[in-house]
């Protein structure tokens, strides 16, 4: 009864069951009409509001780009949002809700790894298509999802590069106590050990912690080269000012952060953060036209003091990337665009990414950063071209052991 | 020694931090018995007033010092207003009066969030209390330095005002005997208003003062709030200077602990010890006989 009331009210479908692998039911994407629907699932309320409004935003302008433009196959995009709250069960609720009840052709959304990880099996049972626009831990590869945030390969270990390079003899790591910061840093000290940099101290604090007073001490006195930033959210806030207020400087000893961006210095404070290094994929500041245009636009649409940022543009990357496999694959089918993803590119405003078919991450260049007096960030390094995308890093001899 | 000082230090400083989270607590918990879960949004008032105090003024090194009365009135201006159109109504109901106030505490949020924005604000703090302070050779953060003499002025200021002023005597007279204080011509309404006033008022302090510890937003409230009850119940409902020898314990012990393990093990332990602290001495420290919770 029930299939037969999604028919009438889907008409003309998409039929992938005879070659979907993991999937149990058949698509219903509308694809007859003059548009074509797509979900974005963003926490609108909620802690994870605060960042992930901007990609909704930066989602948002890329799908009214594309519509301009003519729209996808010559189909207008339709946008249902959903609201993620904050919290991955009702990520995953309403993933499920997008796949079969608004029968939308993909899925844009997701920020932590918690809430990537509810979806997953909800996109895998179904067969549908997620793009998952953050930076994140690595150690997975799901057939149902494309990433386009960086990889460790992309972000952490160009960042130990570059280090590396600059003479850092030692490191202390300073995290918050989840899965992101304590994979980082199982692969920033397996990395350490095979390249003969001392680890001097690792402190993790519980998300939210607002007093670094003693964490803050202890690496004043382990006397590091540098010190590897794994931290998130408002404890961000609360080291940098006790790192200056106890006389740490840039200078004597850099701070390279992984989970900072544009948006998140102002809250810290241009004053406590200036100087201090950064490891992403883009920055506001990146000289190109393509960036020039998207950073403008971005303005216009939501105002002059907004800045732009590296999950911001890889959310907006991410609209475009689909909409290049659907046109080379000539359709919406979800394996029909899987068959068609391996290298699909884009000129990105971060420099052109290319989709790697076989893992469903993109090859992206890695840049360090350093923050400027303006609160803007430019880059310090780059690695010159896009790296290919390895998060299970197998093509690094010393990070054997890490994935199993 | 080195480490021994500076985490004495990182100690004293944890603790005047809690203490002033915990001063208007131990007031308006303490003194008059009301749970009140918006006093952490009390503190996040003060702390956007130290913002919007800035952004008036411009000048970081006076607009500090402005900020501190300004939101010592609007915090308590903020707790008058919940006191005489709700609380008065249920001193008699603590379970009511604590999910009222919850209720409350996210109303203000999402007025922050409405106000403010989701993204954090910066305060910057004064250049005078920028870098480390030097002394014998061991740097201390100036602005540690500055929050510690600021919760020891603050709990002087309150001490005294208890003790020698006829308010105070007012305020601890119905405190202990509300038909006594009242048959004694003293307005217990009156009283109650302006016992409020300045508990809340403390918390505007407070939140002035955690602008130059870390992030100001929405939830800042809510990080303060439960260490703030925890301290005046530790400290023993109804006593002052319960609350300051708790702060300061609590905070002596939660960064050694935290020293010689790591924050998350040494929030487990600490949180521990309170349990079994609480098993030995359930009334805290101080034992005095209050209102409603005793």
């Amino acid at each position: 009864m029930l299939a037969v009331g999604l028919l009438s009210a889907c008409g003309a479908r998409v039929d992938d069951s005879s070659a979907s692998a993991g999937g149990e039911g058949t698509s219903c994407v509308d694809t007859s009409g003059p548009s074509v629907k797509i979900g974005f699932l963003n926490s609108r309320s909620g802690t994870m509001a605060i960042s992930e409004n901007t990609v909704y935003n930066s989602l948002k302008l890329a799908a009214d780009q594309i519509n301009a433009a003519g729209g996808v196959l010559g189909k207008q995009l339709t946008v249902v949002a959903e609201d993620g709250a904050s919290e991955p069960t009702i990520f995953a609720e309403k993933a499920e809700k997008l796949i079969r009840s608004d029968c939308v052709a993909a899925v844009f959304g997701g920020w932590t790894s918690s809430s990537r990880k509810a979806m997953l099996p909800v996109f895998e049972s179904n067969n549908a298509l997620l793009f998952y626009p953050v930076q994140y831990e690595g150690l997975e590869s799901s057939r149902n999802i494309f990433y386009t945030g960086a990889t460790t390969n992309q972000q952490i270990v160009p960042a130990l590069d570059y280090l590396k390079e600059k003479g850092v003899k030692s490191l202390f790591l300073v995290g918050s106590d989840y899965v992101f910061p304590q994979t980082a840093n199982k692969i920033i000290k397996a990395y350490a050990e095979a390249n003969g940099i001392e680890i001097k101290g690792e402190e993790y604090a519980p998300l939210g912690h607002t007093d670094f007073a003693t964490i803050v001490a202890k690496v004043r006195d382990a006397d590091a080269d540098a010190v590897f930033n794994t931290l998130n959210g408002d404890s961000n806030v609360a080291f940098f000012k006790e790192y200056k207020n106890l006389g740490l400087t840039p200078e004597a000893m850099p701070v390279i952060s992984v989970s900072i961006a544009e948006e998140e210095v102002g809250g810290i404070g241009v004053d406590n953060i200036a100087g201090q290094l950064v490891a992403w994929n883009y920055y506001q500041t990146i000289d190109t036209p393509t960036n020039k245009k998207f950073v403008e636009d971005f303005k216009a649409a939501y105002g002059e003091s907004k800045v732009t940022s590296d999950p911001m543009e890889a959310a907006y990357t991410s609209l475009f990337l689909w909409k290049g496999m659907v046109e080379k694959a000539q359709s919406f089918a979800v394996n029909d665009v899987l068959a068609a993803a391996d290298g699909v590119s884009f000129e990105a405003p971060e420099g052109t990414v290319t989709v790697n078919g076989e893992n469903h991450h993109i090859a992206k260049t890695a840049l360090i950063g350093k923050i400027g007096q303006d609160g803007l960030i430019y880059t310090e390094w780059s690695s010159g071209k896009p790296i290919e995308p390895d998060p299970y890093l197998k093509t690094y001899p010393w990070a054997t052991g890490l994935s199993g | 020694m080195e480490v021994l000082l500076t985490q004495l230090f990182n100690g004293l400083s944890g603790g005047s931090i809690l203490l002033l989270a915990a001063l208007g607590l131990a007031l308006t918990f303490g003194q008059m018995g009301v749970i009140n879960m918006a006093h952490g949004e009390f503190i996040m008032a003060g702390a956007y007033t130290a913002f919007v105090v800035q952004k008036a003024l411009g000048d970081a090194g006076v607009s500090l010092l402005v900020s501190l009365p300004v939101a010592f009135v609007v915090g308590g201006l903020l707790g008058v207003v919940l006191e005489a159109t709700l609380l008065r109504r249920m001193y008699h109901r603590p379970l009511d009066t604590l999910l009222v106030t919850f209720g409350v505490s996210l109303v203000l949020q999402q007025l922050a969030r409405d106000i403010f924005g989701t993204a954090g604000v910066d305060v910057p703090a004064p250049a005078w209390l920028s870098g480390p302070l030097e002394v014998f050779g061991f740097s201390f953060p100036r602005t540690r330095v500055f929050i510690l003499v600021l919760a020891i002025v603050a709990v002087i200021v309150l001490a005294a005002l208890l003790k020698l002023t006829p308010l105070g005597r007012r305020i601890r007279a119905t405190v202990q005997n509300r038909q006594l204080a009242e048959s004694s011509g003293i307005s217990t309404r009156r009283t109650d208003l302006i016992t409020f006033f300045v508990g809340s008022g403390l918390a505007g302090v407070a939140g002035v003062a955690l602008t130059l510890m870390g992030s100001i937003s929405s939830n800042l409230g809510t990080s303060y709030v439960i260490d703030a009850f925890l301290v005046v119940v530790i400290g023993g409902i109804g006593q002052i200077k319960g609350a300051v020898i708790a702060a300061f314990v609590l905070g002596v012990v939660q960064s050694w602990v935290e020293y010689s393990t790591t924050a998350s093990i040494g929030k487990v332990i600490v949180f521990a010890l309170i349990v079994a602290f609480l098993q030995l001495r359930p009334q805290g420290i101080y034992v005095v006989r209050s209102r409603s919770l005793a």
